[in-house]
Formats: C-alpha cells, sequence, structure tokens
C-alpha cells in the first residue's frame, strides 16, 4: 500500500503538488480575503481621499504630510506616538522586570508557589475590555476601591483619570495588572529550560541570587526575553482596549491617554459625537503604525538573535 | 357537489385568494436606528402609521450607538441600509448628503415639513443646495437640573444669577452638599458643559458675529465666559477632573449634590432611576439679573429617506406622519422628548416647561456651526477643556487652539 503510494507520486508529482495545493487553498482563500486584501486596500486607501462615502480622489502623500506636518493633526500624532513610546517603556521596566522577579522566585519554588502563580495568571484569562471597566471602579475618584483606602489614612479624592500627571500612569498600570502573567509564564519556562547542573555549579561556586540572575539566567534565556521585548513592542503599539475603555476614545483629559490606535479609529470612524469620517487619514495612521510595528520588530529581532548567539 | 356548495367554495377561494394578494401587495419597510432602548415606542408609533396605511408596515431594526455611522455608512456606500434613516444631524448628515445617499424632502413629498419651526429645519438642510434631507425628529435642551428638595431642605432658593449661584454654592458647599454633579470625566459632554455656563454671557449678538465672520472664538467675550468656567471648580465634587456624567446623574439623582448641568434628553432616565425624585429644570445662571434666561438648543438629528430605497413612496409616507402633530405628541408623550413640531401638546409638565424654555434659548454654538469639516469645533474644544479646567492652559489659549483649528476648514477665521 505504501510502496504503491510512493510510486503513484514518483509518476505524477504534479499529483502531490495537487494534493498540497487542494488542502492549502482554503487556508490562503482566507488568508487573501481576510488580510492581505484589506491590509493592501489600507495602503491604497491611504494615498486617496476618502470619507467611506465618496468615490475617492488620488492625493499621493498628502494625507501622510497632514498627520506628520500640519496641525492640529501633526501635534495629536506625535502626542499619541509619545505615549506608545512611554508604554513600551514603562511595560519592559516595570511588567517584564517585576515579570522576571516573580518568575525567579517561581524557579526557586518557595512556600505557596503553586498558588503565587494562578494568583499572578489568572488576570490573563480576562478581557481587556473587563480588566479596563474593574480598574475604571477601582480608580473612581469618589467611591473607588483606591481611593476609598485611600481616604483612610486622609488623603482626599485624587482624580486618577481625570489628572493629566497620572490619568496615563493609571492606564498602563491596569494594563500591567492584566498582562502580568504572561511573562512571567514566558520567562519562567525559559529558567526551567536551564539545566540543573548549571544553577548548582553556580551555587557551589558561591553564587548569590543577585549573580545568579544576572550572570547565569539572565544570559541563558535571551530567546525568551527575545520574545518578550518582541510582543511589548507590539503590544504597546496596538495598545486599544484598557486605555478605551478607561478613558475614552479622545484620549482624556486632555489627550493624556491617547496612543496611536485610538487616534487612528477616531480618525477613520468618527467619534459618536463629530461623526466625520476618514477612511484616508486614518489609513495613512494605520499605515504609519504598520511601518513602525513592522520595522522595529524587523530590526529588534536581528539584534537580538544575534546577541542569542553571542551570548 | 351541489352548486350552492361549489359557490361558497368559489367564494372562499376568492376570499383567500384576495387576501394572499392583499398580503403580497403590502410593503415592508425598515426603520434604522441607533437608539436601540426605543423600540418599544418606535413600534407602537408604526403600528399607528400602520393602521392609516394598512399597505405599509415598518420594522425597527437597531444598531449599536458607537458603530452606527459606520454601519450606515458601509450599508449606503453597498447600495443597502434601511428605507427610513434616523440620522444624526449638521455635519453627520451632510457627508451622506453630499455623497447622494439621501433623497430631498420638500412640500409636495412630505408636506409635513411645514409643521418644522426654521432652526429645526437648519439640522436637516443641506447647506450646498438649502434642501432638507431630514425631517428633524427633537430638540434637545441643555440647561440646570435642580434638586428641589436639597434645595428645600437646606432652607436656599435655586440661583438665577451667576452671583446668587456662587452664594448659593458656598452656603450649600457649607452644609456639605455638592452644589454642581458635574465632573470633567466625559468628553461629548464636556462640550455641552461649556455651552451651558458660556451662552448666557454670549448671547445672541456674538452668535451673529461670529457666524458673520465678524469675529472669532478669541473675542474677549468668548475668553471672559471661559474664565467663568473656572470658577465653577469650586463647587463641583472633589477629584472632579475625574467623574464622569453618568456619576454626576447619580449624585444629582441621590440628593448628594443639589444641582447638575446637564440634558433635557436625560428626564426620563433619572425620573426611572428614582421615581421619587422632585426635580426642576431651569435655565443656566443669568450674566446679571433682567437678562433673558437661556438655555441651550440643539437638534439631535432626524428622518432621512434612503435614495436607493426599493420603496421610496412608502418611506416618504412614513417621514411625512413622522412630521404631523398626532406623531409628535404620541412621541413626546411615549419619549419624554420635545418634539419640534408646532402645535405638539406636552402633557408632561416638565417637558413643557422645558419648552418654553426653548422659546428663547441659545443655538449650541459648537455643535449648529461647527461640526461640518475636520477637525470639528467638538474635537478641538472636547481635547482642551480639561487642560483648561485643570490649570495646564488659558481660556486665551483654548480660545486661540479653537479659532486657528476651525480655520482649516471655515474660511471666516482664516487670516484672524
Amino acid at each position: 500500500m505504501n510502496i504503491g503510494r510512493r510510486h503513484t507520486t514518483k509518476a505524477f508529482p504534479w499529483r502531490r503538488s495537487l494534493w498540497i495545493a487542494s488542502l492549502l487553498t482554503p487556508a490562503l482563500v482566507v488568508m487573501v480575503l481576510f488580510v492581505l486584501w484589506p491590509l493592501l486596500s489600507a495602503f491604497r486607501l491611504a494615498f486617496y481621499e476618502f470619507n467611506g462615502l465618496q468615490p475617492t480622489g488620488f492625493i499621493g502623500f498628502e494625507n501622510f504630510r497632514k498627520v506628520l506636518f500640519e496641525q492640529p493633526y501633526s501635534g495629536w500624532t506625535y502626542n499619541a506616538l509619545k505615549h506608545n513610546i512611554i508604554a513600551f517603556v514603562a511595560l519592559m521596566v516595570f511588567e517584564n522586570g517585576t515579570a522576571f522577579l516573580l518568575a525567579y522566585s517561581l524557579l526557586k519554588a518557595l512556600p505557596g508557589h503553586r498558588i503565587h502563580q494562578v494568583i499572578v495568571f489568572l488576570p490573563v484569562v480576562l478581557s481587556a475590555v473587563i480588566v479596563g471597566f474593574l480598574w475604571k471602579l477601582f480608580l473612581h475618584p469618589l467611591f473607588g476601591l483606591v481611593n476609598q483606602t485611600l481616604a483612610l489614612v486622609g488623603i482626599g479624592a485624587v482624580p486618577w483619570l481625570g489628572n493629566e500627571s497620572t490619568a496615563l500612569g493609571s492606564v498602563l498600570f491596569a494594563n500591567i495588572w492584566h498582562w502580568l502573567g504572561f511573562p512571567t509564564l514566558v520567562l519562567l519556562a525559559g529558567m526551567q529550560r536551564i539545566s540543573k547542573e548549571a544553577i548548582e555549579a553556580a551555587r557551589l561556586d558561591g553564587a548569590g541570587d543577585y549573580v545568579l540572575m544576572t550572570r547565569i539566567i539572565w544570559p541563558l534565556i535571551a530567546p525568551s526575553i527575545t520574545i518578550v521585548t518582541i510582543l511589548t513592542f507590539i503590544g504597546s503599539f496596538n495598545w486599544f482596549e484598557i486605555p478605551y475603555v478607561m478613558a475614552g476614545l479622545t484620549g482624556s483629559p486632555g489627550g493624556a491617554t491617547d496612543v496611536l490606535g485610538l487616534y487612528f479609529y477616531r480618525t477613520a470612524f468618527g467619534s459618536t459625537t463629530t461623526g466625520i469620517q476618514d477612511f484616508g487619514q486614518g489609513s495613512a495612521l494605520a499605515v504609519m503604525m504598520f511601518i513602525i510595528v513592522a520595522g522595529v520588530t524587523a530590526i529588534a529581532l536581528r539584534y537580538l538573535r544575534r546577541r542569542e548567539i553571542e551570548l | 357537489m351541489s352548486r350552492r356548495r361549489m359557490g361558497l367554495a368559489l367564494a372562499a377561494a376568492s376570499f383567500a385568494w384576495g387576501l394572499a394578494a392583499g398580503v403580497a401587495h403590502a410593503t415592508d419597510i425598515s426603520f434604522w436606528t441607533w437608539r436601540q432602548e426605543d423600540k418599544a415606542a418606535y413600534n407602537e408609533l408604526f403600528a399607528d402609521f400602520t393602521k392609516e396605511n394598512p399597505d405599509i408596515h415598518v420594522k425597527f431594526e437597531s444598531f449599536p450607538d458607537e458603530n452606527y455611522p459606520t454601519i450606515v455608512s458601509t450599508a449606503l456606500a453597498a447600495g443597502k441600509g434601511g428605507d427610513v434613516i434616523h440620522t444624526h444631524a449638521y455635519g453627520w448628515l451632510e457627508q451622506f448628503v453630499k455623497a447622494g445617499y439621501f433623497e430631498p424632502q420638500d412640500l409636495t413629498t412630505v408636506p409635513s415639513l411645514a409643521n418644522q419651526p426654521a432652526d429645526a429645519l437648519v439640522a436637516g438642510t443641506y447647506r450646498a443646495d438649502k434642501k432638507v434631507y431630514s425631517l428633524p425628529f427633537a430638540s434637545q435642551t441643555l440647561g440646570l437640573f435642580i434638586n428641589k428638595d436639597v434645595f428645600a431642605k437646606a432652607g436656599l432658593t435655586p440661583p438665577t444669577t451667576w452671583d446668587e449661584f456662587i452664594t448659593v454654592s458656598k452656603a450649600l458647599k457649607d452644609k456639605g452638599i455638592y452644589p454642581l454633579a458635574n465632573g470633567m470625566g466625559t468628553s461629548w459632554f464636556n462640550e455641552m458643559f461649556v455651552a451651558i455656563f458660556t451662552n448666557p454671557f454670549l448671547g445672541q449678538d456674538f452668535v451673529s458675529d461670529l457666524t458673520s465672520g465678524k469675529t472669532t472664538f478669541k473675542d474677549p467675550r468668548y475668553v471672559a465666559a471661559l474664565g467663568k468656567l473656572l470658577e465653577l471648580r469650586d463647587y463641583m465634587p472633589p477629584g472632579f477632573e475625574g467623574i464622569d456624567y453618568d456619576t454626576a446623574g447619580q449624585l444629582f439623582i441621590s440628593g448628594k449634590a443639589a444641582m447638575l448641568a446637564g440634558g433635557s434628553f436625560d428626564i426620563t432616565t433619572y425620573r426611572s432611576q428614582n421615581p421619587a425624585i422632585n426635580m426642576d429644570f431651569v435655565a443656566p445662571p443669568m450674566a446679571k439679573a433682567g437678562d433673558t434666561p437661556e438655555v441651550t438648543k440643539f437638534f439631535d438629528g432626524g428622518y432621512a429617506v434612503n435614495a436607493k430605497s426599493a420603496n421610496k413612496e412608502a418611506a416618504l409616507k412614513l417621514v411625512n406622519w413622522m412630521g404631523t402633530k398626532e406623531f409628535g405628541d404620541k412621541f413626546s408623550a411615549l419619549l419624554g422628548n420635545i418634539s419640534p413640531i408646532k402645535g405638539v401638546v406636552i402633557k408632561d409638565e416638565l417637558l413643557a416647561h422645558v419648552a418654553k424654555l426653548n422659546e428663547t434659548a441659545m443655538p449650541h454654538i459648537n455643535v449648529v456651526y461647527f461640526r461640518f469639516e475636520k477637525p470639528t469645533g467638538s474635537e478641538l474644544l472636547q481635547g482642551d477643556i480639561t487642560k483648561m479646567m485643570s490649570g495646564s492652559i488659558t481660556p486665551d489659549q483654548l480660545a486661540a487652539d479653537l479659532t486657528d483649528g476651525l480655520a482649516k476648514w471655515y474660511k471666516p477665521f482664516q487670516g484672524k
């Protein structure tokens, strides 16, 4: 039976190709229809004046010029971009930094580490929308859990989401609370792959926790760090749900929580109260986001992979 | 079969055929809206319409508010969509009319347009050809909610002038009551908040100066009116920067706050949330005694006919009926909205009082005149007002940002 099949394949290689093609076609059709075509359409629309209703007109780089160099659009673009960059840095330092320490503590299997692991990972399974609503309630100036607790020690109502200096930090905090379990798990998986002999040898040589973490574990989990860094970068540039739920589509107060995802959505589809749609300008923003994410990811991957090899 | 029986059978068959033919000839039209919560009321209204027009059946189809513009634009661009479409007003409507998706309405196709006041028709008129494309459905009034029980308990009288407002607010605050429930946590409402408290300081002359191009938002009158808003901060709840409009409503109906700058569109909501509430809706504080009390008014939208509808005649018939006094009376009673139709009888005492206030109302300047192109006045104002209220920009800066942003498309502001 096997011989027969091999014979058939050799005699008719095109049949084998046909067989593979027939298996791939459904997936390819879906990819082309729902991924490639919309992506190319977005690229095309970025060069047109189009509000989603009227026939389009080719305007070259005009949409890009507006969002990059013409006020007030350019001001809004750079404000949103700045917040995406802040989000990336904050998530790298606070989320991934904490995740590294947590993963190490879990690796050491301290008493109660299983419960600890569940607690850290639990928020990850919640929807971002629910997390947003939850933290919006917790941070409510009058009735929120945080302010009620602060009131016990005499601190008045803090408008966490209404103050320009605390709004972005509050939204980032909710995001870290939501996602902390994910990098923890990835880094823990990386740490668990390190051979016990290497750790024991370091211990025998007198290495303490700090030396072990910085000299042994950190270099040996380079592939996990690459994954976490890239995913954090993509996540912080595609950031939408939590800022949207917690601070609204306009990035209130005064654009303090605006990010490129919100700005792109507002521009393309219009907000409920203003209703002016601009698919062209929105697409230009989407293309810029795509270029930033794809470009930086490619460069970072190259650099981080090289670092993995050198290590 | 006897002749008699055969005759009866034939008669029955003819009757059944007649019924079937009747069903086959009935026109089913759809009504698209974002007002999901109004389904029962509209279905009752549509049943009345079908009684008068047995051949036409109307199907109520609603979509989520936040996705409604996208759903409607996608459907219309594909040559589909409801036969009658509930539209938002001004710039929202204009982009659809510009693209040719709505049928113009005039006195021959929609005679009930004659029942609409001029300022209502503006909300449904395309500026370029001056034709009406959407029959206005309701006016929205912005003013000051008063919790009468809270005032009575505090032994105070609701204020009518700005000075009285400040004095009363101080007294309320001393008694541990939030004078004004509002915060700055809801962008769309912040724009309404600005209109409510600045309009009495601006007056109709400012509106005509602004629309004729004589002045801009940099006008000292506008800057001074914005400056008045800063005085309100002391009388809003602690952490007001983060308090949203829903929370403000809760503070008001629970009696924790005495006043709330809000919209007539919430009268029914507050009553349903607290049936025992004893409230009033009044004009916001006047600049000085003797001035005309000025609430703020705009029209939320209207009813348009899809130009590609296969049942245009039936759709126009429905829209025309929605402009009659018969519709307006029941619409106001069922939905607690103020119908703009002339002669409509509003039985609810508070709503009737609001309708009376409308007679001297100021237009919502940003909504009525500056939502036609990008950047809209709403985008600019909503972004800046929280900054101004938190002290990071001055009223002068806000006025300049608003004027310069609008100058991108509003010719009278260019070069000023």
